[in-house]
């Protein structure tokens, strides 16, 4: 019987290439806000773009904190995705500051907006930037991916990681070297979009489904 | 300095994907998915698609080709043309989508931009300046495919798109575009000097020497280009099958070259930013 892989649908963001990104790699996922419907799922993917405050707000409202704890509790896959891979840390300094799943202990940490050797840094980064491996990817969904592989990024926040056991990949931006995707136990986030980085993004989706 | 994002724009009317001068004199050189998934699959690092008739007729018949195309091609995808309301930003979201790119409808009510950068986040929404050079030397921008006078100066509108929440600005020279000449430095440069967000420049490229030189000059870090690109394509593909639908096909048909135009591919551009010490994703 196939997996159930499901998508949280909280209203952030554009969820129709994730979907598509599962479809093409064999799997129908289905998007969902329900409580229920994620607790039963075999794997979840978290997606997510804009601002942290609001998409733990949306997910308060919709009941889905608890749910998404418990699940990534259980050992089922769990997939974090740009602000999906944020809401797993303890805390975002983003207006203010905001708690968020606790999943990973760490902070998000806004970009500087200029550099010391080239003046003016573009906030949000809207690039294709390089991963370097950090700890080993052999077994992790970046496992065929070549060291330095281009992937789409899309934001103004990062992740700093309380320790670094956790940093899958790290990448260079606005003179900051930040973590740019983790895995810890079944748990495994990207800050990039591999649904959006192409073939080589592709492979990412391929390899986790795998594992599921 | 970020990657260089090199990105086709596809023109499309009606069905078929079209190429004019001056944002007019529209000719249909073959089916935008053939071509969408050409670039996808040779490096493209994003696509733009404009209905360029969409505002002209109130009418955007872009969904189904971005639906179609969406399902195979996982790079960003930025669609504009005739996006007034917040639920035609829903929709051509939903329709596969990344990105909307809006004119008209930003200028009419400039707070429309903060509205949509809140709904969607501000990566979603990118401001098109279509900048036509006066006498004076200023630049004014205009709507519907450089046809409106708006009188507004576009140092003033891409400060304010900015500051409204824009989270990019796809900068057109309607002065340059389609005729191959080259880019307007003086214009990209101005503006991308003046804003905090991404900067595409657009209008002009006649070959993969205008694009190095307007990064080199300007400082942008997103190129978006047409003519150079298709008609290498053509060159190679016979246009890519069935374009006899709607509009003016005789430049196809006619086996015509393309005057002022040094096709080149992706890679060869690209090749020769790297060469350059320009970084970019190869």
């Amino acid at each position: 019987m196939s997996k159930k892989v499901v998508i949280i649908d909280y209203q952030l963001g554009n969820l129709f290439s994730v979907y598509q990104a599962c479809l093409n790699e064999g799997i129908e996922a289905k998007t969902s806000s329900e409580k229920k419907t994620v607790e039963e799922a075999d794997a979840l993917i978290l997606p997510g773009v804009g601002a942290f405050g609001d998409a733990m707000l949306s997910l308060k409202k919709y009941d889905l904190i608890e749910p998404i704890r418990d699940f990534a509790a259980s050992g089922r896959p769990l997939f974090g995705i740009c602000l999906g891979l944020q809401l797993l840390f303890s805390e975002s300094e983003e207006f203010g500051s905001f708690k968020g799943l606790d999943l990973v202990k760490g902070t998000v940490k806004k970009f500087p907006t200029s550099s010391k050797n080239r003046g003016k840094v573009l906030v949000p980064q809207i690039a294709w930037n390089q991963i370097q491996e950090k700890k080993s990817w052999k077994t992790s969904p970046l496992q065929n991916l070549k060291n330095g592989e281009f992937m789409y990024f899309v934001h103004s926040y990062y992740v700093c990681p309380d320790t670094t056991a956790e940093i899958l990949s790290q990448t260079s931006y606005a003179d900051v070297t930040y973590c740019s995707s983790i895995s810890k136990n079944n748990i495994f986030a990207t800050q990039f979009h591999p649904e959006k980085s192409a073939k080589e993004g592709l492979k990412i989706y391929k390899n986790w489904i795998e594992k599921i | 300095m970020s990657n260089i994002r090199i990105i086709p724009r596809l023109d499309i009317k009606g069905p078929n994907l079209v190429k004019g001068i001056h944002l007019e004199g529209l000719r249909v050189l073959g089916k935008p998915e053939h071509f969408a998934k050409f670039y996808y699959e040779n490096g493209a690092d994003e696509l733009i698609f404009q209905d360029v008739v969409a505002s002209l007729y109130e009418r955007n018949s872009l969904q189904d080709i971005i639906s179609r195309t969406a399902r195979e091609i996982f790079i960003p995808l930025t669609v504009g043309g005739g996006i007034r309301t917040l639920e035609d930003i829903r929709s051509v979201l939903r329709a596969g989508a990344d990105k909307v790119s809006i004119n008209t409808a930003a200028i009419k009510n400039p707070g429309f931009i903060l509205e949509a950068s809140r709904k969607f986040g501000s990566s979603t929404i990118v401001i098109a300046m279509e900048c036509i050079r006066q006498e004076d030397g200023k630049y004014l921008v205009y709507t519907d495919n450089g046809r409106e006078y708006t009188g507004i100066e576009a140092t003033v509108w891409a400060k304010q798109a900015e500051e409204m929440g824009a989270g990019e600005l796809l900068l057109t020279s309607v002065d340059k575009e389609g005729t191959g000449s080259g880019f307007d430095a003086v214009l990209t440069k101005t503006i991308a000097d003046l804003v905090n967000i991404p900067v595409i420049a657009h209008g002009g490229a006649g070959s993969s020497d205008d694009v190095f030189n307007i990064i080199r000059d300007s400082g942008v870090d997103a190129v978006s280009i047409a003519s150079v690109l298709h008609y290498q394509f053509i060159k190679g593909n016979k246009g890519g099958g069935d374009f006899s639908q709607e509009g003016n096909v005789s430049f196809l048909n006619s086996g015509k070259d393309f005057g002022k135009i040094k096709s080149c591919s992706l890679q060869q551009i690209k090749e020769q930013l790297l060469k350059n010490g320009i970084p970019t994703r190869n």
